[in-house]
């Protein structure tokens, strides 16, 4: 370094002279900038893009729903710890849905000619609700904090789970998002399993409250290892993970935490699919409408619209 | 008379990051690659988190500082593997984010194997950046930014941020 450390050397520059740099970093770049995105010999695009839709669908609900307890949260600190794992899921989401429309454009929604807004975006915010392949796990108003951590344990056992395995998958943009997701991943498991344990562990109504939000949770988990034939395809092609393979693994790590909470394993049923589908085929529960309206409102009304 | 690359190479490594603007991009270690050929350059850089929302910052910075400065044709191009590391933090960065109350990472945890649930809050052995007390407790996990931990020292008494290992 070349310049010793003083007091406002932190905002050096930002005052007064060029001030151009405020128009910057603000426009649209595409996350996948000169990353070769051809899709690697015996893959099926249109599988690949469908299954980085349903990585990433999961990611962008469930970062939805965390996004809401900013300002809301029981304290400054989960405020932006839960901001912070958000973030994390809404940067997946964006890589993983860059990825699905390079693999498969014809998934991308046409958008007016001359709308500046990039593919992954058009994913995001101009698909309809049938056209989303999120499992319904991740949908669900948040509820109160206990049901939050309840549903966040779950889910970030499962897709560290699942990301784990994607890091050997042969498509090589997947398995890049998947490396970087396993490190951010980890971090949302333990701030779950701890607020877990401390719930848990807490008060009696802490206790209570956890256990109700575990159990409010618990009908739609089963549908997170459910083969889906998309999933069937892609693990065949060595570029997914078939889910059900990670029942057992994600159980035991969940048991552990239930074990020494003293929580007993909830065993009640599971939340049957409507006429036999699921979230993964785009049947989602009656919470995602609602979801996606506040979600993709702005947008929707502007899609030429320039920020 | 320094070749063009050689000044493109200068000019790239005095970019800072937009949030820490003590530490350049390279001794942050997003920059992964500079190639000048006679009509164009092209800059890689890695992003740290997968969310960061520096980075398109980064990019128009990198951008204008090369334009500014005569080079019109400028590509920058995103790396995804290998995914960065806080270990990728050059000694330069790790002094200059010491030199302006961050205390820096130590060795990245090993992701290659079986993450282990940790449910127990996360311990570090620190020095305060302002005073080098080691007597320490930890604020929060998580900070102002996706990369930071708040800690305070509890011989100065004040807080201060840590760099995660990641």
């Amino acid at each position: 370094m070349s310049s010793a450390p003083e007091h406002d050397a932190d905002h050096h520059g930002l005052a007064g002279g060029d001030h151009s740099q405020w128009a910057f970093g603000t426009d649209f770049e595409d996350p996948l900038a000169g990353v070769d995105t051809s899709i690697p010999d015996g893959v099926d695009a249109h599988a690949l893009a469908q299954y980085c839709l349903m990585l990433g669908d999961d990611a962008l609900i469930s970062s939805h729903r965390l996004s809401e307890w900013a300002s809301n949260a029981p304290d400054l600190e989960d405020d932006i710890a839960l901001a912070n794992i958000a973030l994390d899921l809404l940067g997946q989401a964006r890589l993983l849905l860059a990825r699905a429309a390079a693999a498969d454009p014809t998934l991308v929604p046409l958008l007016p000619p001359g709308s500046p807004v990039p593919p992954e975006d058009a994913l995001a915010f101009f698909r309809d609700e049938s056209a989303f392949r999120n499992v319904r796990f991740v949908e669900p108003v948040n509820g109160d904090f206990a049901v939050t951590i309840a549903r966040l344990l779950i889910f970030s056992t499962y897709r560290l789970a699942v990301l784990q395995r994607l890091v050997c998958s042969a498509d090589t943009v997947l398995s890049a998002i998947a490396a970087k997701g396993v490190k951010e991943l980890a971090y949302h498991r333990d701030y779950a399993g701890r607020w877990f344990l401390t719930l848990a562990r807490g008060t009696e109504e802490s206790r209570r409250r956890l256990v109700a939000g575990l159990t409010l949770v618990w009908p739609l988990h089963d549908e997170l290892f459910r083969t889906h034939a998309v999933e069937r395809v892609v693990d065949g092609q060595g570029i997914g993970v078939d889910p059900a393979v990670l029942a057992d693994e994600v159980g035991v790590l969940l048991e552990q935490v239930f074990s020494l909470s003293g929580i007993d394993r909830p065993t009640l049923p599971a939340m049957g699919l409507v006429s036999g589908r699921s979230g993964r085929d785009g049947r989602h529960t009656e919470a995602m409408g609602r979801l996606l309206a506040e979600m993709q409102v702005v947008a929707r009304a502007h899609p030429t619209g320039r920020w | 008379m320094p070749s063009r690359e050689d000044v493109v190479r200068v000019l790239v490594s005095r970019v800072t990051d937009p949030e820490m603007p003590m530490l350049t991009l390279q001794d942050l270690g997003v920059l992964r690659d500079v190639v000048v050929s006679d009509d164009r350059v092209v800059v890689t850089i890695t992003p740290t988190y997968s969310g960061c929302p520096a980075m398109a910052t980064m990019r128009d910075d990198l951008v204008h500082t090369l334009h500014e400065n005569g080079f019109g044709d400028v590509q920058v191009k995103v790396s995804l593997h290998p995914a960065w590391t806080s270990d990728w933090i050059t000694d330069g960065g790790r002094q200059a984010l010491a030199a302006h109350g961050i205390s820096a990472p130590a060795d990245a945890p090993r992701y290659d194997g079986p993450v282990v649930l940790n449910l127990m809050p996360t311990r570090r052995v620190l020095d305060c950046p302002r005073c080098g007390a080691d007597r320490v407790t930890l604020i929060s996990e998580f900070g102002p930014t996706a990369c930071k931990a708040m800690y305070r020292c509890t011989a100065c008494l004040e807080p201060f941020d840590h760099f995660k290992e990641i």
